[in-house]
């Protein structure tokens, strides 16, 4: 892996610039945050602490319903929650009297187990179930303020903490509000461009890809609403602070839909977008009186609008890179010479074996007692009519669907049934028939997902842009840089993925898939789609990877390809395996002639 | 004190099963849960109000307006928030276009009409006590709903064509049979159902633009616990519900019903995603 950091790639230059111009508009709006007390107006500086403390609660939902795509309207709960916490505390009514910054920790470490709880459900539920979970929960949570009346007032309520010099003047609350806001601004851009934002996303567009790669959903769930729930207290905490006296009137579902929308109109994905959405929900009403009554009618007609119309949101509408137009006569030209940088040459030789694997469907038996053995260094070719069980076996092998029968061994060690997100770390790596892929994310994302796994910073020091964070990164960049110019795509690395031709997404996908280094690589009809020349090219790279030392299953119809390039060929039939050997002898097997090939 | 909460308890909980209904009715029509369920509710007490009590309609004629503007409401809902996102339904976009127009609504009518609970009109002479109207005709609206549900959907050929289309959408496409404006009649349908529950509610639950995200989730447990798309589910588990929340109302105090509530709901979901009565979610590869 050393040499693939030395390689020749002027594109990785380009990323570093790029991020400095991510920052750009992020420093601006520091530089203008800051400077605002000069205008002297205490009034527009009471809602430009208001927006600061919405965006660090905003920042943190966003990982949760712009990153991984959960549709968390209740968010006020936490804020409520947070108000109600450090209020509390410094209030000393229950207990003696905490300092404030005490107490906005220990809301932050409250909020953390409640957004956890709060969102795992959504680790179960479908998307509706999950909105009306955190929808209950905000209801309930405003209840129990009105009624546990000896220690939240009731519908009297309590005065909020006041943090201590230098911070108690308004300015300076601000400024404390501005700089929190800023840090998290950073942490989580920092955690946008790591392979847990990555993974989030990949969880949103692409689940089963993800899989693949071997992101595991709940871990990763957990974290970012740990984390979010936190950043959503502490918010309350400044929040009842700001209002310096709260009931639980103060928390109306106003503020969750104004939270959740800014972030969609911010657009999925993106950290700038929900920032500037924050900021002009918040601002809006203010600035035009006659509105506020009308504020939260008129967020609703903006959400139903940048649903219909414009849903990448702001932050699609800001991407001018994007639209440049590319290169209309584009060619992959694959160079296998540089694999060599990717798959590791192992000394020994290894096995997958798949033994006596059978699988139902109702009634349809979709494989009946498959026997298979891949070898390391082979190309192993499985064909068949459609509907032979030919998907359904990868499946399997990948760990999708668990065998009703038989079980799969890698090496002689039975491989966990239906664990697809455990296949990454045994480096069997897949593609798939239709390609998997995030859309809005670039190629170079894309392919970095499958780096996932060899991510060694947690979750905190990615949070912090601590050195093992920078290694990874830096790891994981050359990685995917050089597995995309061994496919022949490294041009198009900073394009989004949703603007390539589809055989374009074939070959990202055997990207990503590369970037495992992968001991077995399963491909799910990579021709399919591709051209005459193509074709012969991916025929050319499938090879040069097997000889790396990876072992390939092949699913495919081109017969011409699999016969130029397997080592062995298993034809299925009705779910049985019907023959297998040599590409000679199958050519010349009388009842695969029959069932499959044709005379 | 039993019979009060029994019927109470009932009563309640026949306005959840039809919210119930008018969730499930559109779910068949196109496999999308609507937010605009609980805000017709709501709609229906408003409009009952506003017919009768304020422009002195008649009860009968108040009572038709308000289902006629359920339906129209339905339909608007098809084709605004519903249509447009149906062919991207992996995205789960409605969720997002059914809350944005739900919104709208519910503030639409917080504005226009009032932020407080205004008073139903007494619609029939009966009452007050166990046959008190306020009871009664939300639990016979019910049970009349679900008599001539069942009769559409299994003795004519329009409500056939209605199963056939949540059954299997493009077969019954192919079969020749015009799934969009059976859609839009089957969110008219359950616009209607919706109104009908906020109306016969009314005097109950008052005429409130609050009532609406209430009667989202309220009306949204008994289906989800059910399964969803059973009408029988869904209102087994209305009338379950209601009688218990009025019963740890009386009991232990309503937020410990809510909490109760809520935390049996998500266990419930926990362990049984897909409901008491539903099927497990298909392959995905």
């Amino acid at each position: 892996m050393n040499d693939s950091a030395t390689l020749p790639l002027p594109a990785v230059q380009r990323l570093k610039a790029g991020s400095l111009e991510a920052w750009l508009p992020t420093a601006m709006l520091a530089i203008a945050g800051a400077a605002l007390p000069l205008l002297g107006d205490s009034y527009l500086g009471v809602i430009a602490t208001r927006a600061a403390i919405y965006w660090v609660l905003v920042s943190g939902l966003n990982l949760v319903v712009g990153f991984a795509g959960q549709i968390a309207i209740g968010w006020v709960a936490l804020l409520t929650l947070g108000a109600y916490v450090t209020s509390v505390l410094c209030a000393g009514t229950v207990m003696p009297e905490l300092s404030a910054y005490l107490a906005l920790l220990i809301a932050g470490l409250v909020g953390a187990i409640f957004g956890l709880i709060i969102g795992l459900p959504a680790l179960r539920l479908r998307t509706f179930y999950f909105a009306m979970t955190t929808l209950g929960f905000a209801t309930i949570v405003t209840q129990v303020a009105l009624a546990w009346k000896s220690v939240t007032g009731g519908g009297v309520g309590v005065p909020g903490p006041v943090l201590p010099w230098p911070f108690a003047s308004p300015w300076g609350f601000y400024y404390f509000c501005l700089g929190l806001a800023l840090l998290c601004t950073w942490m989580t851009t920092n955690i946008a461009a790591s392979r847990f934002g990555r993974s989030l996303v990949a969880l949103r567009d692409a689940e089963v890809a993800a899989e693949a790669v071997g992101i595991s959903k709940p871990a990763l769930l957990v974290t970012v609403f740990l984390f979010s729930g936190a950043l959503a207290a502490i918010a309350g905490g400044l929040f009842a602070s700001l209002q310096s006296y709260i009931t639980p009137d103060a928390f109306t579902f106003d503020l969750s839909v104004l939270f959740f929308i800014a972030i969609l109109i911010g657009g999925r994905g993106s950290i700038l977008g929900p920032l500037l959405g924050t900021i002009i929900l918040t601002a809006l009403p203010e600035f035009a009186a006659p509105l506020v009554a009308w504020s939260t009618f008129l967020y609703a007609v903006l959400l139903l609008v940048i649903v219909l119309a414009v849903p990448g949101g702001i932050a699609d509408m800001l991407d001018f890179k994007n639209r440049r137009p590319l290169e209309r006569h584009r060619e992959i030209r694959p160079r296998p010479e540089l694999l060599a940088h990717i798959i590791p040459p192992s000394a020994q030789e290894s096995l997958l074996k798949l033994e006596n694997l059978s699988l139902s469907f109702g009634g349809v038996r979709a494989i009946d007692a498959v026997h298979l053995t891949l070898r390391t260094g082979e190309v192993h070719g499985l064909i068949g009519p459609n509907g032979s069980g030919k998907t359904t076996t990868l499946n399997v092998i990948s760990g999708y669907y668990p065998p009703q029968q038989g079980q799969v061994r890698l090496n002689d060690k039975a491989l966990a049934a239906g664990a697809a997100a455990a296949r990454a770390n045994q480096r069997i790596a897949r593609t798939f028939q239709t390609p998997r892929l995030v859309g809005s994310a670039s190629v170079l994302e894309n392919v970095m997902i499958g780096a996932t796994t060899a991510g060694r910073a947690s979750f905190v020091e990615s949070l912090l842009f601590l050195p093992r964070h920078r290694r990874d990164e830096a790891r994981a960049q050359a990685a995917a840089m050089t597995a995309l110019a061994a496919v022949g795509l490294d041009q198009l690395a900073f394009v989004r993925a949703d603007r390539l031709q589809h055989s374009e997404l074939r070959f990202v996908e055997i990207a990503r898939a590369l970037v495992l280094r992968p001991l077995f690589l399963l491909l799910d009809e990579p021709a399919a789609g591709l051209s005459v020349e193509e074709i012969k090219r991916l025929g050319a790279l499938i090879v040069t990877i097997s000889r790396q030392g990876t072992g390939v299953l092949l699913v495919e119809h081109h017969a011409d390809l699999i016969f130029d390039i397997c080592d062995r060929v298993t034809v299925l039939n009705l779910g049985k395996v019907l023959a297998s050997g040599t590409p000679a002898e199958i050519r010349g097997h009388r009842e695969v002639i029959n069932a499959y090939l044709g005379a | 004190m039993l019979l009060s909460i029994v019927s109470y308890g009932l009563a309640l909980g026949a306005v959840y099963a039809l919210i119930g209904i008018t969730y499930n009715v559109m779910f068949a029509a196109s496999r999308v849960f609507s937010f605009t369920a609980g805000t017709v509710g709501m709609l229906g007490g408003v409009f009952g109000a506003l017919c009768i009590d304020r422009m002195g309609m008649p009860v009968a004629l108040g009572f038709l307006l308000t289902l006629a503007a359920g339906a129209v409401l339905g339909v608007i809902t098809e084709v605004l928030t519903v249509r447009p996102v149906l062919k991207s339904l992996d995205q789960h976009l409605y969720v997002l276009s059914t809350l944005a127009f739900a919104l709208m609504l519910q503030q639409l009518t917080a504005i226009e009409w009032s932020t407080e609970p205004q008073p139903f009109p007494r619609l029939l002479p009966f009452g007050p006590g166990f046959f008190d109207q306020q009871f009664w005709l939300p639990i016979s609206a019910c049970v009349l709903t679900i008599i001539g549900l069942e009769w559409l959907y299994r003795r004519t050929l329009v409500g056939r064509a209605f199963l056939a289309i949540s059954e299997d959408n493009y077969a019954a496409r192919a079969l020749g049979l015009p799934e969009q404006r059976l859609r839009v009649a089957s969110y008219a349908l359950a616009g209607a159902i919706g109104t009908l529950a906020g109306f016969t509610g009314g005097e109950m639950m008052l005429a409130y633009f609050g009532n609406g995200p209430l009667l989202n989730f309220y009306g949204f447990v008994p289906v989800a616990l059910g399964g969803m798309g059973s009408n029988r589910g869904a209102v087994a588990g209305g009338l379950a519900l209601g009688l218990f929340q009025q019963t740890a109302n009386f009991l232990v105090g309503g937020i410990f019903a809510s909490v109760a509530i809520f935390v049996v709901f998500i266990l419930v979901l926990l362990v049984r995603p897909e409901g008491f009565a539903g099927a497990a979610p298909a392959r995905r590869v």
